[in-house]
């Protein structure tokens, strides 16, 4: 099974980083494949910016995402840049804060999570992505949380190792809390 | 043999540009040299960092050209060498790159392709410098070519330039691209033990015997270095086989500069290499390199499935052309499509040996992929339907 | 007696490679004078030829790689430093010298010549002026003189030339020095000087071409523009040299620079030592 995420925001949010860390879980603490490419303007900070990560449980031989599986959006810009390529029926977690128009008749299962609200709150604005990537893997059951953890320790500075791990928490609690709303 | 600092021996999520700075090492690369260009800086910042945890040697060159020649000085010091570059620096190299050629410098030069001609895009993957590499320097020569698909590959054939370079004396390359350079993929590297690694042919005769531009057999010279006593003389001009300009003299010239072109055909066999799927009763044959290999192997599937009889010859070395491999494929299959992210540059070669077999380009430039369904459409058309 | 044995009987023969005489050069040119100062002071030092590497670029003065026997590497056109670097750093025991002239290592070259003296690399850069390209015919350079005549200035020179001593010196050589051929003995203790420091040492020595460049502006033959050296020269030990432009009137000569920069390589093995002692400990 091939599944295909992109990640949407802007430079300096850490986009490049969450997918560094899901592909990380996958294919180096789990046992399927996976492949991580940007793309990002000559801008370091502040521009658009796209982490595309491919997991499979086969070789994976195209490596560009074609139309998304999960659609991860951080920014307004990301969002009207990347809304339409999603999947029908495709899986939406985004940033409610970070995107305040979102369209209304968008076929997809639209999870909402305030990752950067969720941020400030632990103090530290930067480890949103981590909230998202929290959430993440409690809605998609795509990551065992063990190996996401070695992935999230092989991926952060050792002095931020703590900060990251509750953004992780708190993100995969938030997604915890989400799916048994939608299911109640 | 190289130790554990060397071999990041096991499982690595790694940038394509990475991968290649550690095969570099974990080939016992000891001298970088290079000059900052996208999208191969990562090779250099990757070496900066790491060449002098391995007692190897890094330099910052003032451009291009030095990067390269100081590459061929280190050779001759005794060092495996590499640079890193793209187009617009690969294009200032060629006058070294020619140098190398001439003296038979065993080093290897990565050129991570961009979009081009010119400054072109920087930040986009293409593979517009195949005949370059091939005819980049001027006058007749040859050279090898690699051609990698993979972050893995980034790293394993970057070992094999090096095994090349210092076996058949002679600047080899890497030409990946920069969305291979800038991609991040699961990289295997085994223990050093289970890496082949080649060291050079050193002369087996006492220095006052020594000719150190005479070759063996395999049409490659024995090489002495610096300061092991050998007392040699290297130059670009046209020499004897003591190393001696002899620049008038029309059979000196003859029998070097045919030696130096025919040392890669002798040795094309033991060189060439080259994977196939599913050729075996193959009507339509994709041959692709570097990265569009991978939409083909998906677009081949899908015709397979759609009932097209579909296949994949994947170059692995693009120089020398793997004309053998290709001329048999050619009397077999009805039609060959060739996908390549240039406007047509090694469908002319595919041409030239597939002889009456019709060859369809499958051109892309810009910076984005062949995506397998344009592969599929162009396999459909080759087949007729 | 053969012409090899012959030539063996020179004092200095067993630095030079019999089989490549006669050399290239014109009669009267400085380049085999500089030649002989070099090899007279490779055997006053008693250097180990066997870790000793000549690297010259393209030019009449090129050649001298050839002649020398010792490793030695005939580069391309310009690159004679930028590859001597990659010598020098892939095996510091090497001693390395860079013999080259002045169009190969400031027109064409001189990019690589500024960063290696800026990098401090170990390196002895002697280079054979003589105010022209004399081997493509005399066509005019970096350090042709204002109104000199050459084959690409017909009616006369009107770029301002190279001051090569100020250069080195601002572009961070540790030693700087110029000569004419007619100093041999200083000359030759110059380039003793040069090897045994360690960083980026420079050694200008003003040379005749009176077959090319004198003929065209009439300076005479080579004699005679020996004896304008012995007239015009002055030597001026630490002289600025700013102020050390050739003219036609003066020509200062001496030792300007001499000072003490640690290398690029000297930087590097502390930095080694740095790292390898951080990973020993983890």
């Amino acid at each position: 099974m091939r599944v295909e995420i992109r990640i949407g925001g802007f430079g300096g949010q850490g986009i490049i980083r969450t997918g560094l860390i899901l592909a990380t879980a996958s294919c180096v603490f789990g046992d399927k494949n996976a492949i991580q490419s940007a793309s990002y303007g000559p801008e370091s900070r502040g521009g658009r910016c796209k982490s595309e990560v491919i997991i499979s449980d086969e070789d994976i031989d195209f490596p560009k995402v074609e139309q998304p599986d999960i659609l991860v959006i951080m920014s307004q810009e990301a969002y009207v840049g990347y809304v339409d390529d999603l999947k029908e029926n495709g899986i939406l977690l985004v940033d409610p804060d970070l995107v305040p128009n979102q369209r209304k008749d968008l076929k997809a299962k639209i999870y909402e999570v305030p990752a950067a609200k969720i941020a400030e709150g632990l103090g530290k604005k930067i480890v949103a992505n981590v909230v998202m990537i929290g959430a993440f893997a409690a809605i998609t059951n795509l990551f065992d949380v063990g190996q996401m953890k070695e992935s999230i320790k092989r991926n952060v500075p050792k002095a931020f190792l703590e900060l990251n791990l509750t953004a992780f928490e708190k993100g995969y609690e938030h997604g915890k809390n989400i799916i048994t709303v939608k299911a109640s | 043999m190289v130790s554990q600092r060397e071999v990041l021996t096991g499982k690595h999520l790694m940038q394509g540009d990475v991968a290649c700075a550690e095969g570099a090492i974990a080939a016992g690369c000891k001298f970088f040299a290079g000059y900052p260009i996208t999208p191969a800086t990562e090779i250099a910042e990757r070496m900066a960092r790491r060449m002098i945890e391995v007692n190897g040697m890094f330099v910052q060159m003032e451009d291009e050209l030095a990067s390269m020649a100081a590459i061929i000085g280190a050779s001759w010091a005794g060092a495996k060498a590499m640079t890193a570059t793209s187009g617009p620096g690969f294009s200032l190299m060629q006058e070294n790159i020619g140098l190398a050629v001439m003296t038979e410098t065993p080093c290897v030069v990565v050129n991570v392709m961009r979009g081009a001609p010119s400054t072109g895009q920087p930040t986009e993957g293409a593979q517009q410098d195949v005949m370059q590499s091939k005819w980049g320097s001027h006058g007749d020569y040859s050279i090898i070519a690699l051609a990698p698909a993979s972050v893995q590959e980034m790293f394993d054939l970057t070992i094999e330039c090096f095994n090349l370079a210092e076996t058949y004396r002679a600047p080899t390359f890497l030409l990946a691209d920069g969305f291979t350079g800038h991609l991040w993929e699961r990289v295997v590297i085994p223990s050093p033990e289970e890496i082949k690694i080649v060291e050079r042919k050193k002369p087996v005769v006492s220095p006052d015997k020594y000719m150190p531009f005479k070759p063996d057999e395999d049409l490659v010279p024995p090489m002495a270095c610096f300061g092991e006593g050998y007392c040699v003389h290297v130059t670009g001009l046209t020499h004897d086989e003591l190393g001696y300009p002899k620049t008038t003299d029309p059979k000196v010239q003859h029998k070097l500069v045919n030696r130096l072109c025919e040392k890669m055909r002798k040795n094309a066999n033991r060189i060439v290499r080259t994977y196939e799927s599913m050729l075996e009763d193959a009507e339509v044959a994709v041959i692709a390199y570097g990265i569009p290999s991978r939409a083909s192997l998906n677009a081949v599937k899908k015709a397979r499935e759609s009932g097209i009889k579909a296949g994949l010859l994947r170059l692995v070395t693009v120089w020398p052309f793997p004309e053998k491999q290709i001329e048999e494929l050619a009397t077999r299959v009805n039609a060959i499509v060739v996908p390549e992210m240039n406007c047509g540059q090694i469908v002319r070669e595919v041409e030239r040996v597939a002889k009456e077999t019709p060859v369809h380009l499958l051109s892309k430039i810009g910076g984005e992929l062949h995506s397998p369904s344009e592969i599929f459409e162009a396999i459909r058309r080759a087949a007729g339907i | 007696m053969t012409v090899i044995q012959e030539f063996e009987k020179h004092p200095l023969a067993k630095y030079l490679r019999a089989e490549r005489f006669p050399h290239i050069w014109c009669e009267g040119c400085g380049d085999g004078i500089i030649l002989h100062c070099f090899v007279k002071a490779l055997d006053d030092l008693a250097v180990d030829i066997d870790k000793f590497v000549v690297v010259s670029g393209i030019g009449c003065i090129g050649r001298a790689a050839g002649y020398v026997k010792c490793d030695s590497f005939h580069t391309t056109h310009g690159r004679p430093i930028a590859l001597a670097t990659g010598i020098k750093l892939a095996n510091p025991k090497l001693t390395v010298a860079v013999l080259s002239g002045d169009g190969d290592l400031f027109a064409i070259g001189g990019n690589h010549f500024i960063h290696a003296a800026r990098r401090n690399v170990d390196l002895t850069v002697i280079c054979s002026n003589n105010f022209n390209y004399g081997m493509t015919g005399g066509q005019s350079g970096p350090t042709t003189p204002l109104d000199s005549y050459t084959t690409t200035t017909p009616y006369g020179n009107i770029e301002h030339p190279f001051n090569l001593v100020h250069l080195a010196a601002a572009a961070g050589s540790v030693y700087v020095a110029r000569w004419t051929v007619l100093h041999v003995r200083r000359l030759a203790e110059s380039i003793k000087k040069a090897l045994r420091k360690k960083g980026f040492k420079f050694i200008e020595v003003i040379s005749p071409c009176p077959e090319i460049y004198g003929r065209r502006n009439k300076l005479g033959k080579a004699i005679d523009i020996m004896k304008l050296y012995r007239q015009i020269s002055e030597i001026r030990h630490g002289y600025d040299p700013a102020k050390a432009e050739i003219t036609r009137e003066k020509i200062v000569v001496g030792e300007f620079i001499d000072i003490e920069k640690p290398t690029y390589g000297e930087l590097l093995q502390k930095q080694f030592i740095k790292i390898q002692q951080k990973l020993s400990e983890g």
